[in-house]
């Protein structure tokens, strides 16, 4: 039981903040917008974290530029730009629609559409086609079959 | 017949995707400013506060804008290639200090060489925000008009130096 706790706390662990200078607004609408945005961007150094998450010194320095435009009361979308006008796209966790990213929007869909058409191909072409015989070559087949059927029960 | 090369042409598409995928390294963040102007900014010159410089300083002749620190261990690595720089080519090398002690940083010069034209102080990191630094040593390329040519991220190579900053460098100074 306290192994098992212990292995929970572990868990809980990693998803602690790495804000290490307390950042307080006194407008819990700021807060929330705060956060928001630094689940939002990524952290350059360590690629895989938010800068909420990220305890590399570039992700706190941003942290602080962050909360000092939210705090001078900065829409969402002019903290966003000013980042992105930096750093590149790339710091976007949840990437604008633009030239350079259509691929990685709609590219699954592609994908998918690419592959129900070759899924659609391939059991079309499985299917046994309606073949029309004439009463003739129907006789004709019977016969065939039959002497073949000889042959194999004389040999 | 066509049928039966499908496979294979499915494998060699695949192999030169991987290829595409090992060459390219996810840690280089293209920047954003290639063909664009060097932000504005203003800091102080390294060792003498009251100097101020900025973008205008550098205009003029294709320059490097180095950013560098003493606390950053590729940096060391590097250093001897901008000497090496310095010393054998005509190329206009600023640095950038960057959140680093002006005293270690002078101390630093002193000991391993100067190769720069002129080293400008942001000990706060905020230039180096605006300039999209993420990771030290970082490296510009700039034409005679503070345009942003090239940028390389980490230490530099003298394969670098030598395959790609040069040319750049060359094509640049004749226009």
């Amino acid at each position: 039981m306290k192994l098992i706790a212990l292995l929970f706390s572990f868990i809980f662990l990693s998803s602690v903040y790495a804000v290490d200078i307390p950042m307080e607004f006194e407008e819990p609408e700021k807060q929330e917008q705060y956060q928001i945005l630094l689940e939002e961007l990524r952290c350059l150094v360590c690629q895989n974290q938010s800068l909420a998450d990220s305890n590399a010194d570039l992700a706190q320095d941003l942290r602080i530029q962050v909360f000092n435009m939210v705090e001078e009361g900065q829409e969402k979308e002019v903290i966003i730009d000013y980042l992105v006008a930096r750093y590149g796209d790339f710091v976007l966790y949840n990437p604008r629609l633009n030239p350079v990213t259509v691929l990685l929007w709609f590219g699954p869909f592609l994908l998918l559409i690419f592959s129900l058409f070759m899924a659609y191909r391939l059991i079309n072409r499985s299917k046994v086609e309606d073949v029309s015989i004439t009463q003739e070559d129907r006789a004709r087949a019977v016969e065939i079959l039959k002497n073949t059927n000889n042959q194999e029960n004389n040999t | 017949m066509f049928k039966y090369l499908i496979p294979l042409i499915v494998f060699f598409g695949l192999v030169i995707l991987f290829i595409f995928g090992l060459n390219n390294d996810p840690r280089l963040v293209p920047s954003p400013f290639i063909d664009k102007p060097l932000p504005q900014f203003a800091l102080p010159v390294l060792g003498q506060p009251e100097a101020i410089a900025g973008v205008e300083d550098f205009k003029g002749e294709v320059s490097l804008l180095n950013i560098w620190a003493t606390w950053c261990i590729p940096c060391r690595q590097e250093h001897p290639l901008l000497v090496n720089l310095a010393n054998n080519k005509d190329i206009n090398i600023v640095g950038l200090n960057y959140k680093d002690n002006e005293i270690e940083a002078l101390k630093w010069l002193d000991d391993l060489g100067n190769p720069y034209d002129l080293v400008l102080s942001d000990v706060k990191g905020t230039t180096g925000i605006d300039l999209g630094v993420y990771g030290v040593p970082e490296t510009f390329v700039l034409d005679k008009n503070g345009i942003v040519k090239y940028k390389h991220v980490g230490p530099l190579t003298e394969e670098i130096i030598n395959d790609i900053i040069l040319p750049i460098v060359e094509e640049l100074n004749q226009i």
